[in-house]
């Protein structure tokens, strides 16, 4: 979106901060991620809602970032990649990405990561049957999603464990 | 001391900057002063191009305009032949070929500006399949349509027919499947009359890259820099197409004073532009013994190249050698060619040809079994090729093979004879009818033939004063744990921690070629390589008695520190050289085609749904042995990913053509396999060194591209009683002959 529209102010917080951005209305979510905040951790794989790459929590729901206008945004709270490492500590699930082998080029890992962070906040015991459905809005083109499943069951054991 | 970590999992090298987001993809640089770039493409399969013609709306002043006459050196891809433009100049072979590139700084008005370009072109009549090529419907490419042939001849075919106690003909065809990598094709160019060129992108083989671009600008091998960013999936679809992309943002990034020039496919163009999957077609008969036993092959195999040479030389080969399979047969004829059709090009994907050759070949071999009147398995079984006995090619296999071993267990797993015999039984009346079926295969390693020799791979290795190991090889990082594997071999040939040895990023004017990353050559050849280049930095400190026989992590810096103070840096390269014995005769095709096989045998189990025509597959179960297992997380991701790529190929990933062009040419209606839609993948390994791989390993990649198709076809011949014979095989197909 460009020229033909006037910039609005939108307000939100990224990540824990409270930002304020000078977008087009209808400029996508993604576009404003990775170009303006320079987030670039959220990709851009299909631009029509079908890859899941450009996955964000939007007031913890899992959305796809492309299909988002950045005017509906106003006063939400966005969670991306960059926002689940807690300081230099990983997540749970993505320590279980990495052990399990569930990143392979990585292109999808970021969204991938996000819906199964999104799943076990939702669900913190889910069957395989709710690991499948859970993940199925992110299609990975590398691992045929079994490391993935068992990066997500690892990481429910870890949370199991330390309730 | 620490010893062995080949055959561990050792995290990923680069797994910490993935699963955080951090690793930096090409779309996710940005220089300053960078332009966007797109391309104004064909609307039209063939013809004459008449008019360009820019829509007085727009204010081109404001935009880079490149067309072929734009171009300083050779308007050709320079792949195998020169035959591919890098912009259409005067005629157009393909819907979707390049004729003029764009550049500005606002990526909406560039978009804007594409389609305010109308290209005019006087047709001429295309050719849009194999078989209308194959009939010479038109001339489109050379002086018959065809790309290559080859011939395989083995014993005397022709002798055989009159002895058969069977002879059994078959009919096979697969579609044309798109890569779908899920970073698209991308990359960054600069360029300038006085440093030359310089790229950053996504890609499998930055020196194919580099060889493309010495042509296009006619510059010296130095003044050419490429720079492999990190990869979002390649499978294929990046082996040769960033040559094309690289070269069309140069040219841009050159014409507007050397601004940095960005180009990003957005996912339609790159579905409907870049690469797929060869379809082909096969045709086979079979002279069979009484006993069940192969007498003589005679196989007709051909793939569809599309509009231009690219790769199908190579991929027709590998196609070609794999169709007889892993079975022994006396007389063997294979009549191979690639042809051209008004399509954009296909190419590289995982497989490379042999995926559909397997699939005929193992879909064929059920039905020789039906009229024989044994089971697939003991037929197999009677004709599994063993140590000793001779390929297609006349290969001698000179290392064990235990073919009926891998059935063996492979059938073990999954209950596999019960299940047979018990589905038969209960599908009777049922609209859910369940199938088992298996396919057995081989795959190669490396090049074909004399390849690895022309090749000539190098890798280096070099030592800093703090005892790291860098190694340097132009051998891609493009998911399948190229950096990992090699610093384990590497951390392996050392007996030094794994933690000092780090892999250089792929950029021409640092690291040597290495080949390209392709072939399943990556862990066999260039991790030989690597091997034997880590050895070459111990042997210079051993022998500047700074080293002692055996010696610690500790003691190895200690050297490294010693050696690097009194001579300087401490590097060391080591060129490839064939294994002993290894002869191939490109004229005749006969010969040692690989340097070593993976052989597998995987059995899929399914439930077809005969009101709704669908298939779901059930259990999925993949023995192999690919020699030494070097990371078993790796390779066994490696099995599972190509088998969830082989079960789409099968049942899901269907390319419509309309025209020569893609018309499902988006995620929404090109469907590949979900979290929710893939079986359990069960993946076993056998493993039985080879002398010549390093710690024992043979190639992986793509071996499970291999079987998958066949197998499920044959768990659905099982099903139903219905033999299908072509892939993808989607619900209408199966409607059609079920609702007979």
């Amino acid at each position: 979106m460009t020229g033909t529209t006037a910039k609005v102010d939108v307000t939100c917080t990224v990540n824990g901060e409270r930002r304020t951005l000078t977008v087009h209305p209808m400029a996508r979510l993604l576009d404003v991620l990775r170009e303006q905040l320079r987030l670039t951790g959220t990709k851009e794989g299909c631009g029509e809602g079908e890859c899941g790459a450009c996955s964000v929590l939007l007031d913890g729901a899992l959305v796809n970032s492309c299909l988002v206008p950045v005017l509906q945004v106003a006063g939400a709270e966005i969670k991306t990649i960059e926002g689940v490492t807690d300081g230099a500590e990983l997540h749970a699930v993505q320590q279980a990405f990495i052990e399990t082998g569930g990143a392979q080029c990585g292109i999808c890992t970021p969204g991938m990561v996000l819906a199964a962070v999104c799943l076990l906040e939702q669900n913190p015991a889910p069957t395989d049957a709710d690991i499948r459905n859970g993940l199925a809005g992110n299609l990975c083109r590398c691992t045929g999603y079994m490391k993935i499943f068992d990066a997500v069951v690892r990481a429910c054991q870890r949370a199991g464990s330390a309730r | 001391m620490q010893t062995n970590i080949v055959g561990q999992s050792v995290p990923r090298k680069e797994g910490r900057a993935k699963v955080t987001g951090a690793a930096r993809y090409v779309d996710d640089l940005h220089m300053d002063g960078m332009l966007y770039g797109a391309t104004v493409r064909s609307p039209q399969p063939r013809g004459r191009i008449s008019a360009i013609k820019f829509d007085p709306a727009i204010a081109w002043d404001e935009f880079i305009v490149v067309t072929a006459r734009d171009i300083p050196g050779e308007n050709a891809v320079a792949l195998i032949l020169l035959d591919q433009p890098y912009l259409a100049a005067e005629f157009v072979n393909h819907r979707e070929e390049a004729i003029l590139l764009l550049a500005h700084e606002d990526k909406y008005l560039l978009e804007r500006a594409r389609r305010a370009v109308t290209i005019e072109i006087e047709p001429l009549p295309p050719v849009f399949t194999l078989a209308e090529s194959l009939a010479q419907k038109e001339i489109i490419w050379g002086e018959d349509n065809v790309f290559k042939s080859y011939l395989v001849d083995k014993g005397n075919v022709d002798e055989v027919w009159a002895q058969a106690a069977f002879i059994v003909e078959g009919e096979y065809e697969t579609g044309a499947q798109e890569q779908l990598y899920i970073e698209p094709n991308g990359v960054i160019a600069t360029a300038n009359a006085d440093e030359g060129v310089t790229v950053w992108g996504s890609m499998q083989c930055p020196y194919y890259v580099h060889k493309a671009l010495l042509k296009l600008f006619a510059l010296p091998e130095d003044k050419i820099r490429v720079i492999q960013t990190e990869t979002g999936g390649g499978f294929g679809g990046k082996e040769e197409y960033p040559s094309m992309i690289a070269g069309h943002a140069a040219l841009l990034s050159l014409k507007a004073g050397g601004r940095p020039v960005k180009i990003i496919y957005d996912r339609a163009e790159d579905m409907a532009a870049t690469t797929k999957r060869h379809p082909s077609r096969t045709r086979h008969k079979t002279a069979v013994a009484p006993d069940g036993k192969l007498l003589g092959m005679e196989i007709d195999f051909v793939v569809d190249g599309g509009a231009y040479a690219t790769l199908s030389s190579v991929v027709l080969s590998r196609g070609t050698i794999h169709a007889a399979g892993p079975y022994y047969c006396p007389h063997v004829r294979i009549n191979a060619r690639a042809v051209a059709t008004n399509t954009p090009p296909h190419g590289a994907f995982r497989g490379f040809g042999a995926p559909q050759s397997i699939f005929a070949l193992e879909r064929h071999l059920d039905k020789v079994a039906q009229v024989v009147g044994l089971s697939p398995a003991e037929l197999r079984r009677r004709n599994f090729i063993r140590e000793g006995e001779t390929t297609a090619t006349g290969q001698v296999i000179r290392e064990p093979v235990d073919m009926a071993g891998l059935l063996a267990r492979a059938f073990a797993l999954t209950d596999y004879e019960a299940k047979r015999a018990r589905f038969a039984r209960e599908n009777e009346g049922r609209s859910l009818q369940r199938g088992i079926g298996f396919a057995s295969f081989m795959h190669g390693a490396g090049f074909t033939g004399s390849g690895e020799v022309y090749l000539q791979s190098i890798v280096g290795a070099e030592a800093d004063e703090t005892g790291r190991v860098r190694i340097l090889a132009a051998s891609t990082e493009i998911g399948q744990g190229t950096n990992t594997i090699f610093a384990q071999i590497a951390a392996d040939a050392l007996k030094i921690d794994f933690a000092l040895i780090e892999v250089a990023q792929p950029d021409t004017r640092s690291v040597p070629n290495s080949g390209p990353t392709v072939a399943s050559r990556t862990c066999m050849v260039v991790g030989k390589l690597v091997e034997s280049a880590v050895l070459g930095l111990r042997q210079t400190l051993q022998r500047g008695g700074l080293l002692t026989e055996s010696y610690t992590s500790d003691d190895w810096r200690a050297a490294c520190r010693a050696h690097v103070a009194q001579h300087g840096a401490l590097r060391s390269f080591s060129r490839y050289t064939p294994p002993p014995g290894i002869k191939w005769d490109e004229g005749k095709y006969q010969g040692d085609a690989y340097g070593a096989y993976a052989w597998a045998v995987y059995v899929a189990e399914v439930t077809v749904d005969t009101l709704t025509y669908e298939v779901r597959v059930d259990d999925f179960v993949a023995v192999q042995e690919v020699g030494k297992v070097v990371h078993p997380v790796l390779a066994a991701g490696q099995i599972e990913g190509g088998v969830a790529q082989a079960i789409g190929f099968t049942l899901y990933e269907q390319v419509v053509w309309d025209e020569g062009r893609m018309r499902n040419n988006q995620m929404t209606n090109y469907i590949i396999p979900t979290a929710a839609d893939i079986p359990p993948i069960r993946v076993f390994f056998e493993e039985q060194p080879y002398a010549y791989g390093p710690g024992g390993a043979k190639g992986i990649g793509e071996l499970p591209m291999d079987g998958g198709a066949p197998a499920i076809l044959n768990a659905i011949e099982h099903a139903t009683g219905v033999a299908f014979n072509h892939v993808p095989l989607m619900p209408e197909a199966l409607m059609a002959s079920l609702s007979k």
